[in-house]
């Protein structure tokens, strides 16, 4: 178990690595950053004075390795246009994205594990068919429209929830809604499929014959053992989501991590936006992580050698 | 304790309405495709300023020339919608294509040669499956400024992963079966063995993720768009028709609903016929 652990963090380490390097080179694409910072009007003597300041003239791999060097101390440079420090920024930031992630995970969770249980219960009927379509329906939505459709109907028509903003927790059901479609189809047919597996399994058997009543066996025996990948794969697809959110999070004014990137990438900001990539593929690499973790713990075939 | 009555199981394949659903709605996005120039009633570059915001047939006070009505400029729904779908299909073959060839090649090594090549091919999806797929593409759309052919590039640099992972796998398998070990001894060279061998048994898996990888990557295109980061105005991108009738949709929603409803039905239907094909290539699903 131990060595499974390290074996985790060394290839966490390394892809967090390599992405740092990619985000770098990312921000680097542009070709000069100096004149891409200081807009179309700036004269010569200003991209020098730009270039100066913010240590452009120096080679590009002792700006990598600062870069790096900062980083590992939390440091993730200071935002050109914002002029504040890109991880204060992150910081008061990030509470949005994650609400909203979290709650997008659980509106996904309870819609998915009640379906994928109905359909694995009665496997190959209608209600099975219909709940596979409802899986195909949620992969081919595309998100943003769907929140645009929710803010007509249920923000302006009906008026039952705030179109735009971060006032109450409200304002988090609607955006909620949508980045839940975004997992629920993964969610359902893992669920459905795990319950499949389960219900055909010895020792569901045993709880049959030994005079179980149903709910016993579906909720009790069952869905444990079918819920252990489900939630390994809830964490991944939190991962998905907190990254994904940057389209939804503009959709509704809500003022997260994605709304920040968005808003550097329009302003050449090249800090925040390294930062935020960084810091989104981090978050994944962690769950990922977790993920692992928990399933080795409950299924111990999956340490390796 | 009553018996289990054991199903006789959905239709599948051919047999099943959904695989036909699926391909009769691709078989159409494709004619649009192909046809658009000799389809569209007007001009989808036209603007008419005097015809601005027309409603569409199912609305009263239609105007007959305009089924679907015209948008903030005046013009034609129809005929964007149409040259959109064009769009749509040519940026999610071709962005599979570029995402085909990236992962079958690097998910083919890994499976046929194993030990540290595998070692490091698991280890870029890894890495790939970290990056924030919408976020990066948005950076290097804003950074080197928006054209089809940086958007098809980007989205193709970064969908492969799928296609490395079931190409992968599957050649895992192939690999131990007897016929290639038969190649082997019949002295075939490596090149032989993946081009003959391997890479005819794996390919029905490929043609269903390519399936899923068309319907992603519209979608994508369609929110990257929507971003005003994606496919360039004027062209008649769905996701760039939703961003453009956004300011409108309280007053006239017809102008978000239409193109979303097309962007659904696409999607829906490539995916309907990506799991048909799975059904009757008798392949399992390997998305979750």
């Amino acid at each position: 178990m131990f060595n499974f652990l390290i074996r985790r963090l060394v290839v966490a380490a390394l892809v967090a690595a390599t992405v740092m390097t990619l985000a770098f080179i990312l921000t680097r694409l542009s070709g000069d950053l100096a004149t891409s910072i200081a807009g179309p009007n700036a004269t010569q003597a200003d991209i020098e004075a730009i270039r100066l300041a913010y240590g452009l003239d120096r080679p590009v791999l002792s700006q990598f390795f600062d870069w790096v060097g900062r980083a590992l101390t939390g440091d993730l440079g200071e935002s050109y246009f914002f002029k504040a420090r890109v991880s204060t920024l992150i910081a008061e930031r990030m509470p949005v994205t994650l609400t909203l992630g979290l709650t997008g995970l659980v509106i996904a969770l309870v819609v998915s594990l009640p379906l994928g249980i109905l359909a694995a219960v009665r496997e190959n009927t209608g209600l099975d068919r219909v709940v596979q379509m409802v899986a195909l329906f949620g992969q081919a939505m595309p998100s943003f429209w769907l929140g645009l459709i929710l803010m007509i109907t249920l923000g302006l028509n009906l008026g039952w929830l705030p179109i735009s903003g971060t006032g109450s927790w409200q304002h988090f059901v609607m955006p909620g809604i949508v980045l839940a479609f975004s997992a629920i189809p993964a969610l359902t047919r893992l669920t459905r499929a795990g319950m499949i597996q389960a219900m055909g399994s010895d020792y569901i058997r045993t709880a049959r014959a030994k005079g179980l009543s149903r709910a016993s066996i579906l909720l009790k025996h069952a869905l444990r053992n079918a819920a252990i990948p489900v939630v390994a794969i809830a964490a991944v697809q939190l991962g998905f989501m907190l990254g994904g959110s940057i389209v939804i999070e503009q959709v509704f004014a809500l003022h997260g991590v994605g709304f920040l990137a968005w808003e550097s990438i329009g302003k050449n900001d090249f800090p925040v936006v390294q930062a935020v990539v960084l810091v989104l593929a981090v978050i994944y690499v962690a769950l990922t992580m977790v993920a692992d973790l928990m399933n080795a713990v409950l299924d111990p075939r999956l340490r390796g050698p | 304790m009553s018996v289990t009555v054991v199903n006789a199981g959905p239709k599948r394949g051919w047999k099943s309405v959904s695989t036909w659903i699926g391909a009769v709605i691709v078989g159409i996005a494709v004619l649009c495709a192909i046809l658009a120039p000799a389809l569209v009633p007007h001009d989808p570059f036209a603007q008419d300023l005097d015809k601005r915001l027309l409603v569409p047939f199912w609305m009263e006070g239609t105007d007959p020339a305009y089924i679907l009505g015209t948008d903030q400029l005046g013009r034609d729904y129809l005929s964007r919608l149409i040259y959109g779908c064009r769009i749509s299909i040519l940026i999610g073959v071709t962005v599979t294509v570029v995402s085909g060839l990236i992962g079958i090649t690097i998910g083919v090594l890994g499976g046929f040669l194993g030990g540290r090549v595998d070692d490091a091919v698991l280890f870029a999806i890894t890495t790939r499956l970290s990056i924030p797929v919408v976020l990066v593409a948005l950076a290097v759309v804003g950074l080197l400024g928006s054209s089809m052919t940086l958007l098809v590039l980007t989205l193709g640099l970064l969908l492969w992963d799928r296609f490395a992972v079931v190409a992968r796998s599957t050649t895992m398998q192939v690999r131990n079966l007897d016929f290639v070990a038969a190649a082997w001894c019949a002295g075939c060279s490596r090149f032989r063995i993946l081009s003959r061998e391997v890479l005819p048994n794996i390919a029905s898996h490929l043609v269903v993720v390519a399936t899923l990888e068309v319907a992603l990557a519209i979608l994508l295109e369609a929110a990257l768009s929507f971003l005003g980061l994606g496919v360039p105005p004027p062209l008649p991108s769905w996701g760039l028709m939703i961003a453009e009738g956004k300011d409108y949709m309280f007053f006239s929603p017809w102008v978000i609903v239409i193109p979303g409803v097309a962007l659904f039905v696409l999607v829906l239907g490539i995916n309907l016929l990506g799991d048909g094909l799975r059904d009757l290539f008798g392949t399992h699903r390997t998305d979750t």
